[in-house]
């Protein structure tokens, strides 16, 4: 007889491959998201287009086809990705492709005024980007971080169909087994962690905003 | 051969060619899927929303968590467990509304906010406006507050529309035979694999370019001060 007690352990297995994935593949993504997100707003074309390119094929395209692809089709190219390393890659590729438009619109909503304070103390770019307008630009982006991070843990249930045993993988294997209405259990799960989710990105935020000394003007969708 | 269609491996480019028509046959699908659900989650949003919008707190606060808990699941597993575990309550329905079903009730949590944004975003002159004059709560919703909110309210819809398209191939999970499902097939009886999912990611492609376009274009065609009702 299976009860809560036999289920849970297998399931608290797969919600740490969930929540390993989810925090590698958000870190992957934030990184692709400053680069091309800034590359989005270079003055150096190739970089732009390549911004450009990155950001509407990743954000054009479902996210469950770029995993399929990495997994399926990439291996005809001669490139073998395991399932970890396809289903990190095509969550981070992805939601930095979306954190890119969130770093473009946050760089473009810093006032002129400040660009134009950077210019009169001779301050050069690249110390006007990292030291004036990216820690302004920061605090604004927070709260859509906050909303994609939840986005990207909700993504990770896919690496499911591609083979890995992350969370929902777990429940479908013991609702096999047992008959049992297992995805409630995962779904309570996914919830607990989104609700994690968004309590640590609010103290990221409220760390970052003090440090910075501006608080950004919050508005969820 | 699939849907009747027969496929031709001589080449990469007459593989390409052959499978299209099939290709075409699950876009249908997709694209049915994408509107079933759509309609879902527009009208099981505004249920949401009035909900959330009741002064009563035994019914606001229910929905809300409701909503929320919508809203921060994964929808492959809310799909999963409308697939797998509704019949053991004795409710099985086929896999393509399961599917649609799912899509809408995963959206609706979107859409629900969309509303209230946009009702919240009328100015609170107007209600104070319609107050004085005395009208009826009908006729300030009708005349007066919706249709200064659907310009605003209607590109956010919009593109919601377009993350519907791509999150319908999840819909494979559950045997649909949407674009994705039927080109892994295709690869599962070829062994080519590179060639239909290719063309799936560039079919995507299309689809979200054009849907994303009509939605700007429908968005600027809205009235910007209001859409009038009658």
């Amino acid at each position: 007889m299976e009860t809560l007690s036999t289920l849970l352990p297998p399931l608290l297995r797969g919600a740490r491959v969930t929540a390993e994935l989810a925090l590698v593949s958000t870190g992957v993504g934030a990184v692709l998201a400053f680069a091309s997100g800034i590359g989005k707003l270079s003055t150096f074309w190739p970089i732009r287009i390549l911004s450009i390119v990155y950001i509407e094929i990743f954000r054009g395209t479902s996210l469950l086809v770029q995993m399929f692809w990495l997994f399926y089709a990439l291996p005809l190219l001669g490139v073998t990705l395991g399932p970890t390393l396809a289903g990190i890659l095509a969550l981070g590729l992805n939601i930095g492709a979306y954190g890119a438009e969130v770093v473009r619109g946050a760089i473009l909503a810093v006032p002129t005024g400040q660009y134009e304070a950077a210019v009169a103390l001779n301050f050069t770019k690249r110390y006007t980007l990292w030291n004036v307008v990216l820690p302004q630009a920061l605090v604004e982006m927070m709260p859509p971080f906050g909303n994609l991070a939840v986005q990207n843990l909700k993504d990770t249930a896919l690496v499911s169909l591609i083979t890995l045993s992350d969370l929902t993988f777990r429940a479908q294997t013991l609702r096999n087994l047992t008959l049992k209405s297992v995805p409630i259990y995962s779904l309570v799960l996914y919830f607990a962690m989104a609700l994690i989710l968004m309590a640590g990105m609010r103290l990221l935020e409220r760390v970052i905003a003090n440090r910075v000394g501006v608080t950004a003007a919050r508005a969820r969708s | 051969m699939m849907f009747g269609f027969h496929w031709n491996t001589s080449s990469n480019w007459a593989f390409a060619g052959s499978i299209i028509p099939i290709l075409l046959r699950g876009m249908v699908v997709t694209i049915e899927a994408t509107i079933l659900g759509f309609l879902i989650a527009l009208a099981l949003g505004l249920v949401f929303a009035l909900l959330r919008a009741v002064p009563l707190k035994i019914v606001s606060w229910p929905t809300a968590f409701v909503v929320e808990f919508l809203r921060d699941t994964p929808l492959l597993v809310q799909l999963y467990f409308l697939y797998f575990v509704l019949p053991n309550y004795g409710l099985v329905l086929p896999a393509f509304l399961t599917g649609a079903i799912a899509l809408g009730l995963q959206y609706s949590a979107y859409t629900s906010e969309v509303y209230r944004a946009g009702l919240e975003a009328v100015p609170r002159g107007q209600w104070e406006a319609s107050l004085a004059l005395n009208m009826p709560m009908l006729l300030v919703y009708r005349d007066v507050v919706v249709p200064q909110a659907i310009p605003r309210i209607i590109p956010a819809l919009g593109n919601y529309l377009v993350s519907i398209i791509k999150d319908t191939p999840i819909l494979s999970a559950v045997t649909v035979l949407e674009m994705l499902n039927v080109a892994t097939i295709i690869g599962d009886r070829t062994f080519r694999y590179l060639v239909p999912l290719s063309m799936v990611g560039g079919l995507f492609l299309i689809l979200t370019l054009v849907s994303a376009w009509l939605v700007r274009v429908v968005e600027r065609r809205l009235p910007h001060d209001g859409l009038p009702l009658r």
